[in-house]
């Protein structure tokens, strides 16, 4: 058992590589983005280890740049993680048996990379442990974190002389079409997927991100009742 | 205290109690069937609304469409779902991404 969580924990930490692709861009960016904002070394890197969501940090940047009251930054940017309860709630069956201390430190750990990531690990292979999907997910956050602490520095310190034609800003919408393309050869997944795409554009406008919430709650619903829908037809075919 | 303070300090409270909500509350008592059924299409179902905009109306691009983005979006797509590959999914994307800014602009 403790032999074989290690070895997950290290597959975890080789899982992760892929990641610096993203990781290293994004968290550089939001170092230069922070500090050309008016934020000190100190403020960027205090959100950057506390806060650990690159999304609502930027979200949270762009606000207080733009002027606006302290209590819409903090309900705008919460929002963008709402998501995150989501996933939390999604962990409850892969983590639900470790202790409480346990759980609370994972909690920090949770990031988009890998939720996305162990899931799909777990779905694979459903024979793991839990104390074997935790050393999985940690693998992955200790790969990552050291990254984004870092780049987050470096471009708070040198941001400032990175040229605009590096596209940074598109390295998060790649990674996350790569995470889950692979999955879309299933019909749930890829009901789920269309319906995500068009709820949420067609919902962009409104505030909060909270269309991105509603798009997600619908998708969710509709993979749900297609993989009901298989399920009912290959039992009618079956009986 | 500042309001950039203030903003750090409360976004980092209240993201960890909303990581932390469902793990740290329920914990080890077994969740519904619809629940965990739902539950599996979380990630399938955030991720592609989060991008789509992204993708459609980048903000590096004041919010218009550009070629250059979507071409990157269509083969990081298209070799993910070919091949099952993260990694030969995010080289496809920055390739193509790099070598249509460089040919377009």
């Amino acid at each position: 058992m403790e032999r074989s969580a290690k070895t997950v924990f290290w597959n975890g930490f080789r899982d992760a590589i892929p990641f610096i692709l993203v990781i290293v861009p994004f968290g550089t960016l939001f170092g230069v983005v922070g500090t050309e904002a008016g934020w000190n070394v100190a403020q960027v890197m205090a959100a950057t280890f506390l806060v650990i969501a690159g999304a609502s940090q930027f979200t949270a940047v762009a606000l207080w740049a733009d002027n606006t009251p302290l209590f819409f930054i903090l309900l705008t940017s919460l929002a963008v993680n709402l998501r995150m309860a989501m996933y939390s709630a999604a962990l409850v069956p892969h983590f639900g048996k470790a202790p409480l201390g346990l759980r609370a430190l994972l909690a920090y750990a949770i990031v988009d990379q890998n939720f996305a990531m162990g899931t799909k690990k777990y779905e694979e292979e459903p024979d793991l442990t839990w104390q074997e999907k935790v050393a999985y997910f940690i693998g992955m956050f200790v790969f990552i974190a050291p990254f984004w602490y870092t780049c987050t520095y470096l471009g708070a310190v040198f941001g400032a002389a990175i040229p605009e034609s590096f596209a940074l800003d598109f390295a998060t919408p790649i990674l996350f079409i790569a995470l889950i393309a692979p999955l879309l050869r299933t019909l749930p997944n890829l009901v789920a997927a269309l319906c995500s795409i068009v709820f949420a554009l067609a919902l962009n406008e409104v505030p909060y991100s909270l269309g991105l919430i509603i798009a997600a709650v619908i998708a969710m619903v509709a993979g749900a009742q297609t993989e009901l829908w298989l399920d009912r037809r290959s039992m009618a075919s079956n009986g | 205290m500042d309001d950039i303070w203030i903003i750090i300090l409360v976004l980092a409270i209240g993201t960890y109690l909303i990581r932390f909500s469902f793990l740290g509350i329920i914990g080890d008592r077994p969740l519904p069937g619809w629940l965990t059924l739902h539950l599996r299409y979380v990630a399938v179902a955030v991720l592609p609304g989060l991008v789509a905009p992204l993708v459609l109306w980048p903000a590096a691009n004041n919010g218009e469409p550009e070629p250059a983005r979507l071409l990157a979006a269509g083969a990081a797509f298209a070799v993910g779902m070919a091949f099952k590959s993260v990694l030969g999914s995010v080289i496809a994307g920055l390739v193509t991404l790099f070598v249509a800014l460089a040919l377009l602009y």
